[in-house]
């Protein structure tokens, strides 16, 4: 298991979730991504992607406009 | 046999929806995938615009996969995309909208994504006779053919109306279980989607994208004269849909926040414009784009002065930041008699 950071600021949704799918891609079942990015829209979205994709979200926190995601990549692939 | 699998191209409208879940039905494995070329009306504006804050921020496409509890793929086809804006071969629709060569664009993306993935098919919600306009008896074959998708391309709701394709001489789907959808009318899809029990499902007017709206390709039009070739980059693109565009000069045009949102917005793209604001009175952020001379940067500043909480001053004090230097002038908020229709766009 890894963790991995990616910065996916002062870009607008979907933009966000695509990084987030790209990222994820290259990672392995068990890794963990840490996503930073400011469009609120991202709250929704990425966890949705998750879900739907079988990712699990460990974790969102909000600092200012600033919003980091936490996501345990899953074994679906 | 093993089972199965279509990609479904997924807009978030309810059409892709019922036409992914019509295959499902029938047993199916079903993906979708949803192409991004930033003209989407998701996510964006709605996140910039303080009037949208109240309603939830979704995005269709990825609330329609987890409806169908389908894996949903986004594809960035900014780059791509620009092409087809640019050069399209059939044309536009009523404005800069290349409905026909985005389909054809699209799909033809589908068809090389189930060859690398392994997929047997690809499905659409197109029905003929629906908007946008491009959805006609006569530009379906043009759709699977231009696209090299061929008879590996379904469209399950207007299917019947069709020839038969691959999966259905095959035998992987069963055509009588398909629909003979045709027309504008949305009721079979409402009664379709009453059926499987969706609600609250989006209904785009008219088009999936920003390209299908006059004003913004009006603005679009507008950005591609004053510069003199039709081109774009995301960020300009990012641009259009967001503030007031006036543009009171052929050599430049003024982009004014309309809200506290818009001005978050628009304070990104700072560095990269001159800009203006008030520091006398309450008021937007105004990138100025294009090569200006003293007396546009005067009339730029009397105009930011009518958008700002001086407008009935006598005088306001605006800061000008243009190549990283800052100069302060005041000046008299030009009258609205002054300001002609013809400058927005
Ligand atoms: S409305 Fe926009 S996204 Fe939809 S087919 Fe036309 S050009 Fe493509």
């Amino acid at each position: 298991m890894s963790e991995h950071t990616l910065d996916a600021r002062n870009i607008l949704c979907p933009l966000p979730v695509i990084r987030t799918q790209d990222a994820i891609a290259e990672l392995d079942p068990g890794d963990v991504l840490h996503v930073s990015c400011t469009d609120p829209g991202a709250i929704n979205d990425i966890p949705t992607w998750c879900r739907i994709n079988g990712h699990e979200v460990l974790d969102i926190e909000q600092d200012g406009r600033e919003i980091r995601i936490s996501v345990k990549v899953g074994s679906t692939g | 046999m093993s089972q199965r699998k279509a990609v479904a191209l997924i807009s978030g409208g309810l059409d892709s929806l019922l036409a992914a879940r019509v295959i499902m039905e029938q047993g199916i494995h079903v993906e979708g995938i949803n192409f991004f070329t930033g003209f989407c009306v998701e996510g964006h504006t709605h996140a910039i615009r303080n009037q949208d804050k109240a309603k939830p921020k979704r995005n269709n496409a990825l609330w329609v996969a987890e409806q169908l509890g389908i894996k949903l793929h986004i594809v960035d086809i900014i780059e791509e995309y620009k092409d087809v804006v640019i050069n399209p071969k059939h044309g536009y629709g009523a404005n800069l909208n290349p409905c026909l060569d985005c389909k054809v664009f699209m799909v033809g993306k589908a068809r090389e994504w189930i060859e690398a993935h392994g997929f047997d098919f690809i499905l659409t919600g197109e029905v003929i006779g629906q908007r946008p306009k491009s959805q006609r008896a006569d530009t379906m074959p043009v759709v699977a053919h231009e696209s090299g998708a061929e008879d590996l391309l379904l469209r399950p709701l207007c299917a019947k109306n069709l020839p038969e394709t691959l999966p259905e001489r095959e035998g992987w789907v069963d055509r009588e279980r398909l629909y003979d959808f045709s027309g504008r009318s949305r009721k079979p899809q409402m009664a379709l989607a009453r059926q499987f029990g969706f609600e609250d499902y989006a209904q785009p007017a008219g088009g999936c994208c920003f390209l299908t709206d006059r004003q913004y390709s009006t603005k679009l039009a507008d950005l591609w004269q004053a510069r003199g070739e039709r081109r774009y980059e995301l960020d300009d693109i990012m641009l259009l849909k967001v503030g007031r565009h006036i543009r009171p000069r052929s050599n430049f045009k003024l982009i004014i926040g309309r809200d506290e949102g818009e001005n978050n917005f628009l304070e990104g793209y700072r560095k990269q414009f001159t800009h203006l604001r008030s520091t006398s009175h309450k008021g937007p952020l105004v990138l100025l784009d294009g090569e200006v001379d003293d007396a546009d940067l005067e009339l730029a500043a009397r105009l930011l002065g009518r958008f700002s909480q001086g407008r009935d001053a006598s005088e306001v004090e605006v800061e000008i930041n243009r190549n990283g230097e800052t100069a302060t002038r005041r000046v008299r908020p030009l009258p609205p008699d002054e300001i002609r229709q013809d400058w927005y766009l």
